[in-house]
């Protein structure tokens, strides 16, 4: 089991380092987490936290995700290699599983290289740690989510464009909801910003753990694997 | 739990509707250990289908297929560890190199790093890659792809080998070559190979099932199924003779079945078909002669293999 998986991640995240998009993916996150990061502590009263920059890379999540992810199921179908894939003794879970380790890997390394504003802020000023680890599971958590959408998207369509733009449409429509909650009552105000992604988001920003929300993260995560692995099951009965 | 240790590959009553449309239909054979079996139909007929069937692509509408024993859905990755499988577009990684490729087809087989190694080696030799091991597959031309797609089929020594049409849109050196690979490897493997192409067959099978608009239409060695369906030969004489009364004369030789004129006038040339035991050909001469018409030429006409086959595929279309 654990080998079909880490031979799949294996794959997909030497193809990651080894072209050139992964690297101008992970490029263009890093300029405007940057960007956000310069601007989060150049403002007229500097917190020396992250909170602003972690909300803002966010927002750039729901861009990179589906970017990221894009190629990974919808490539397979188009050049037929799911074919193979599928008639390998190996799982539909474990293909799926193997696929969106090798996308945790890569989120992990990036948020990595984001530790470096860490570093400057400690440099500058005397941040509070605490909230800052906070911060970081909740990117962490957040990615994770997107990530797991955009594979999902992924499966849907043998077109990258396709699949990337489902995925950015899905994320999208998750944190507009958030919006469109106070401008409802009751009930539906409720149900609306419990399904927000970026609400659940706000806690970590400011150095909350909330269990609901890490409940809600995993169960997210956990529900767009589920159905990418259905997805590429039901392929079989086409 | 094998039922039958010999039977590599069993078909029972295999149906696959795509919708309303009927893919494949009742479709049931066995292949025997150490067979190599042809499976021959035209474009559409159902060839892939079946194989997409038998690796647990797709399951079937209704059926059973078992590989090496394992039913291909109850005892799915069992059956899928003892098949190598050739997809019809050979379809492949093209931002990985080939021995990349191939690590990585075995690791997901399970292989053991020093035996997969090994067996990297052997294969790359075997299908002459050696050259392009380290080059990217999309700068492959299409013959070195399908040796790529052969090399990953056979890397990890499966029992059934299934190559859906392994010569398609090659350049015909490469085809030879491969054709000569695929006869290498039915030395020691079960395979189950699928063409459009009739001589492709008789150059490396054993045995043939035929499939017509996704059903089975015959089975034989491809010998028996040349002789068996040379249900007429045909003659070509060039006659020069009254037309009505030739023909006539010609359709009373006995074992004649059928004769066709091309040419007006006195001088004309007949087909004349008859059962592959009834050569006319003397009866012609002696025909000619007892009429004092002009025998200007008598050729015999072996029909081609194409000729039988699309006979063989219209005969039982109804
Ligand atoms: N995925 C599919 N959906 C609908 N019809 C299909 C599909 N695949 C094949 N068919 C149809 O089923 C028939 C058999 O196809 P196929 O097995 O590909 O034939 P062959 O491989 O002998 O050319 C064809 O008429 C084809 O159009
Ligand atoms: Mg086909």
């Amino acid at each position: 089991m654990f080998h079909n998986i880490l031979a799949i991640s294996w794959k997909e995240t030497k193809v990651y380092f080894s072209t050139p998009a992964a690297y101008i993916i992970a490029t263009v996150f890093l300029a405007l987490t940057g960007y956000f990061f310069v601007q989060s502590i150049s403002v007229a009263l500097p917190e020396a936290s992250l909170r602003q920059w972690a909300i803002a890379s966010t927002a750039v999540f729901t861009l990179w995700a589906p970017v990221l992810t894009m190629r990974l199921l919808a490539e397979e179908q188009k050049l037929g290699t799911l074919e193979l894939l599928m008639t390998s003794p190996v799982r539909d879970t474990e293909i799926v599983l193997g696929k969106y380790l090798a996308t945790l890997i890569v989120l992990v390394s990036t948020l990595m290289i984001t530790l470096f504003y860490v570093i400057l802020l400690n440099w500058f000023g005397d941040p509070d740690m605490g909230p800052m680890f906070v911060g970081y599971l909740g990117l962490l958590l957040f990615g994770a989510a997107t990530l797991s959408i955009g594979l999902f998207a992924s499966s849907l369509s043998p077109n990258q464009i396709v699949s990337a733009v489902i995925g950015f449409g899905v994320l999208l429509m998750l944190t507009l909801i958030g919006q469109a909650a106070p401008l409802t009552e009751g009930v539906t105000a409720q149900v609306l910003s419990q399904i927000s992604i970026t609400n659940h988001f706000q806690d970590f920003a400011r150095g909350i753990i909330d269990t609901h929300s890490v409940v809600y993260f995993v169960v997210l995560t956990v529900l767009m694997l589920f159905l990418t692995s259905r997805n590429l099951e039901s392929r079989r009965w086409r | 739990m094998a039922t039958n240790p010999q039977a590599m590959i069993e078909a029972r009553e295999l149906t696959k509707y795509y919708g309303d449309f009927v893919g494949v239909e009742n479709v049931s054979f066995t292949i025997h250990k150490g067979e190599v079996v042809g499976l021959l139909g035209p474009n559409g007929s159902g060839k892939t289908t079946t194989m997409r069937m038998l690796t647990g692509f797709m399951p079937p509408t209704s059926g059973v297929c078992r590989i090496a024993g394992h039913d291909v859905l109850a005892d799915s990755l069992d059956a899928r560890r003892a098949i190598g499988y050739l997809p019809e577009t050979v379809p492949l990684y093209t931002d990985m190199t080939v021995e990349d490729y191939l690590e990585f087809m075995g690791s997901i087989r399970g292989l053991d790093r020093d035996y997969l190694s090994r067996r990297i080696n052997q294969v790359v030799d075997l299908c002459r890659l050696g050259t392009y091991r380290k080059s990217h597959i999309a700068k492959l031309s299409k013959g070195y792809r399908q040796r790529v797609g052969i090399a990953q089929a056979i890397l990890h020594e499966p029992q059934v080998l299934i190559m859906d049409e392994p010569t398609i849109g090659i350049d015909p050196i490469q085809v030879v070559e491969t054709r000569q690979l695929i006869k290498t490897l039915g030395e020691d493997h079960t395979i189950l190979l699928s063409t459009h192409i009739l001589p492709e067959v008789s150059l490396i099978c054993q045995r043939v099932l035929i499939i017509h608009d996704g059903a089975l239409v015959a089975e034989d060695t491809p010998a028996n199924l040349a002789h068996r369906l040379r249900a007429s030969d045909r003659v070509e004489a060039e006659i020069r003779g009254p037309g009505a009364a030739v023909m006539t004369a010609l359709r009373a030789i006995p074992g004649v079945t059928n004769v066709t004129r091309t040419g007006e006038g006195d001088i004309a040339t007949y087909n004349v078909d008859f059962r592959g035991d009834a050569d006319p050909r003397e009866a012609i001469g002696k025909l000619v002669i007892g009429n004092n018409w002009g025998l200007r030429k008598l050729n015999p006409l072996s029909m081609s293999l194409e000729e039988i086959f699309l006979r063989l595929t219209l005969s039982e279309e109804g």
